[in-house]
């Protein structure tokens, strides 16, 4: 009886019961819920005669899908449509990124505009974007704006360079020949900027002087190119999409099509994430105190040098945070193609590939990871960018 | 006068410099592409008079369509005799609310206490039909008010969940520290959309095959398992923002873990992040509509119903901009509210 107390008074002190017994009723709960949906997933599998595992991501698909980066149609495996799907994810986010950065910089700024109009104006637009939830958007832009875009035989056509209808956009296709030395052309202007930037740090701690890097960046990365291309004989040719009438029935074929599909998304997409980076970028211009610009001129820096040094890096500071939680929900937003038929990652994998396969479990499971493992990286590089500017901070 | 002064006022403000004055001109030039054309389709040259589709003769909007469909858009296929029982349960929502603005702080927590144990019950025994009334299937539900519902379910259920969460994540027992954060990050790397599908078609595998959970219940249980994730990182701040001498204050009058939060630490964190709840029932409310992909007749589906309607073809402008019109209005003016909760708090901390 005393061994039984002594053993425990040793064990309290070991293992405290008071930390240790919610942590083990936690793991022992979690771990039952997860035997016993396994357990009725079984059961329930082998009732409807579906086997579990990932063996059909090797197996025909059997259906085709509307856009695509790389060749895909039913004859090609389930694994490949999951490929396709990703790129497209990977595509309209990509897009979605730049365009909602350029517009929310623009909108951001205008809202501080002295122009009593122009802030109304970007306050309108901020405010009417992002209260309106992001399926209606991309259901108006679909159903209301793209699918009353004039047939194909009445297309617009502007500049002779992008053709509108309601069966998409047509860009016309870049085609060159000795593609590579373009390639070398930036690679050699890269490593002749990095050359630059050394040699004008260098100068500026021996004289206090140095060159302006970025404009000549700029002429590098236009000019090197340009010269290797013309050495290289470089051909750059476009190929129009061509009107042409099959069965009485008017067609563009070639060229560079997005569909509205895309479009549709894209555009959605876009504005509503640049409202919101419009908010971000107006808070940080607007955190920088005035004693930081009145500083900046009392030590003697002209106007662009002190936006340079003083502004934009502490501003940047304060924008990049939410900015890229914007990002963020701009890639996973992305999955609401699903409504309109896009063929991204959700309405390829979880809609199609679902229902053709009937394997609900793995296909949910891959599609989540999928999303979980892009978020995350997002979230690393954010980190990591978070702790570089804490330490300049110091 | 008058006219001087506007003038003054423009030259000031817009035509300052060469540079203003065109963006000035510019901004004129957009209104007015867009604005009178805008007001004439919507307003003067609308068909507001009507049954049919018919009835619309002039270029304008015809807003006939969202008069015939309106009750389809509200409530779905909820049958229309029991219609007052959802209006019911929103006016006990909206009065318990706006009693809030008139009682003491002393009585502000009863009324919170009433929302969320006791309202729920209410609405559900008003809106599924018991004691007699007529009961209404949940697939029956449907239009603005199933939008409505799923967000205030959902807001309503992740609360807990979500404060369990936070304390979690900042509690010093490894296992429930890493489970939380596990579980917060988990759900807030994925698109509800994810969410939506998993309960829609993977849940019910992972049931007995005779256990039957409703479609409707087993989205509501994802979005407020999904919302929870986000409360708990609101609430998180919350708790952050407190001073250390809280905790210590709360540990030296003899308090335990559970005491010390619920009534000296979780009180002052959660009424600091109001606001923040506030923001992330917004961002619910404009999300819910997804529920539109699942095969729930939502607002936007009935929308996407009756414009398929060979009555009504070729009216999706007229009931998307009705549906677009809700949903900035009801976000708008609560998303301006939450701010001023915001500033009101802000200034109180001053």
């Amino acid at each position: 009886m005393k061994k039984l107390s002594n053993f425990k008074n040793n064990l309290s002190k070991n293992l405290q019961w008071q930390n240790f017994l919610p942590q083990f009723f936690l793991l022992l709960f979690f771990c039952l819920l997860i035997f016993y949906f396994t357990r009725n997933a079984q059961i329930n599998l082998l009732a409807r005669n579906i086997t579990s595992g990932f063996d059909f991501l090797s197996t025909n698909s059997g259906f085709d899908v509307q856009f695509s980066l790389i060749p895909y149609d039913g004859s090609f495996s389930f694994g490949r449509a999951y490929l396709v799907g990703l790129l497209n994810t990977l595509l309209v986010s990509f897009f979605g990124i730049i365009f909602a950065s350029i517009l929310g910089f623009i909108i951001g700024i205008s809202r501080l505009s002295e122009n009593l109009l122009l802030s109304k104006l970007s306050l309108f637009y901020v405010e009417l974007f992002r209260n309106l939830p992001l399926i209606l958007q991309i259901f108006f832009w679909y159903f209301v704006v793209l699918r009353n875009l004039p047939s194909t035989e009445k297309s617009l056509i502007l500049l002779n360079f992008l053709i509108i209808n309601v069966q998409g956009f047509y860009f016309p296709k870049f085609i060159f020949t000795n593609f590579p030395f373009v390639l070398y052309g930036i690679i050699f202007a890269i490593l002749t900027i990095f050359l630059v930037k050394y040699y004008s740090n260098k100068m500026f701690y021996n004289t206090g002087k140095y060159l302006p890097v970025f404009k000549l960046s700029l002429v590098f990365l236009i000019l090197f190119p340009l010269i290797f291309s013309f050495l290289g004989n470089v051909g750059l040719k476009f190929e129009q999409a061509k009107l042409i009438q099959n069965f009485g029935i008017f067609n563009y074929v070639g060229g560079v099509k997005l569909v509205p599909e895309f479009l549709a998304l894209l555009f959605a997409l876009s504005l509503y994430t640049s409202a919101f980076i419009a908010e971000n970028v107006r808070a940080g211009i607007l955190s920088i105190s005035k004693g930081q610009k009145e500083a900046a001129k009392s030590i003697g820096l002209n106007n662009s040098l002190s936006l340079k040094l003083i502004i934009i890096p502490q501003a940047l500071r304060v924008i990049i945070p939410p900015t890229t939680n914007q990002y963020l929900n701009l890639v996973k937003n992305s999955s609401l193609a699903a409504g309109i038929g896009y063929p991204d990652l959700t309405s390829v994998f979880a809609g199609t590939s679902l229902s053709q396969t009937g394997k609900a479990i793995e296909i949910i499971f891959i599609v989540m990871m999928t999303y979980l493992s892009i978020s995350l990286f997002i979230s690393l590089i954010l980190n990591w960018y978070n702790k570089k500017i804490a330490f300049i901070s110091k | 006068m008058k006219i001087k002064n506007l003038i003054n006022w423009s030259k000031q403000n817009l035509f300052s410099s060469v540079f203003n004055s065109l963006i000035s001109l510019f901004c004129i030039y957009l209104i007015i592409i867009s604005l009178p054309p805008f007001i004439d389709w919507a307003f003067l040259s609308a068909t507001f008079e009507g049954k049919l589709k018919t009835d619309c003769k002039t270029s304008g909007a015809c807003w006939v369509f969202v008069k015939v469909w309106f009750e389809k858009f509200m409530y779905g296929f909820y049958p229309v005799e029991n219609i007052w029982r959802i209006n019911l349960s929103f006016l006990i929502l909206i009065l318990s609310i706006a009693a809030s603005f008139f009682v003491k702080d002393k009585f502000k927590i009863y009324i919170l206490f009433f929302l969320i144990f006791i309202f729920p019950i209410i609405a559900f025994i008003l809106i599924h039909g018991s004691f007699g009334m007529q009961i209404v299937e949940s697939r029956e539900w449907g239009g603005l008010a199933l939008t409505f519902i799923l967000a205030i379910f959902g807001i309503i259920f992740s609360f807990p969940l979500g404060v369990l969460l936070a304390l979690g994540r900042r509690s010093e027992l490894p296992v429930i520290k890493y489970f939380s954060i596990c579980f917060i990050e988990f759900w807030r790397g994925i698109p509800l959309i994810t969410v939506l599908f998993a309960a829609a078609v993977m849940f019910p595998l992972l049931l007995p095959a005779d256990t039957y959970v409703d479609k409707t219940l087993r989205i509501a249980i994802g979005i407020a398992i999904f919302e929870s994730a986000y409360i708990a990182e609101v609430v998180r701040g919350g708790l952050q923002s407190l001073s250390k001498g809280q905790y210590d204050a709360a540990k030296s009058l003899g308090m335990g873990y559970w005491k010390m939060n619920i009534f000296i630490i979780l009180p002052q964190a959660i009424k600091t992040v109001i606001p923040g709840i506030a923001n992330t029932f917004i961002a619910l409310l404009k999300d819910t509509p997804l529920i539109v992909l699942v095969g729930m007749a939502e607002i936007l589906g009935m929308i996407n119903l009756a414009k398929a309607n060979p009555y009504w073809l070729g009216m999706a402008v007229e009931g998307y901009v009705f549906a677009a019109a809700i949903f900035w209005v009801v976000s708008y003016f609560l998303s301006s509210y939450s701010q001023k909760l915001e500033n009101k708090y802000s200034t109180e901390k001053k």
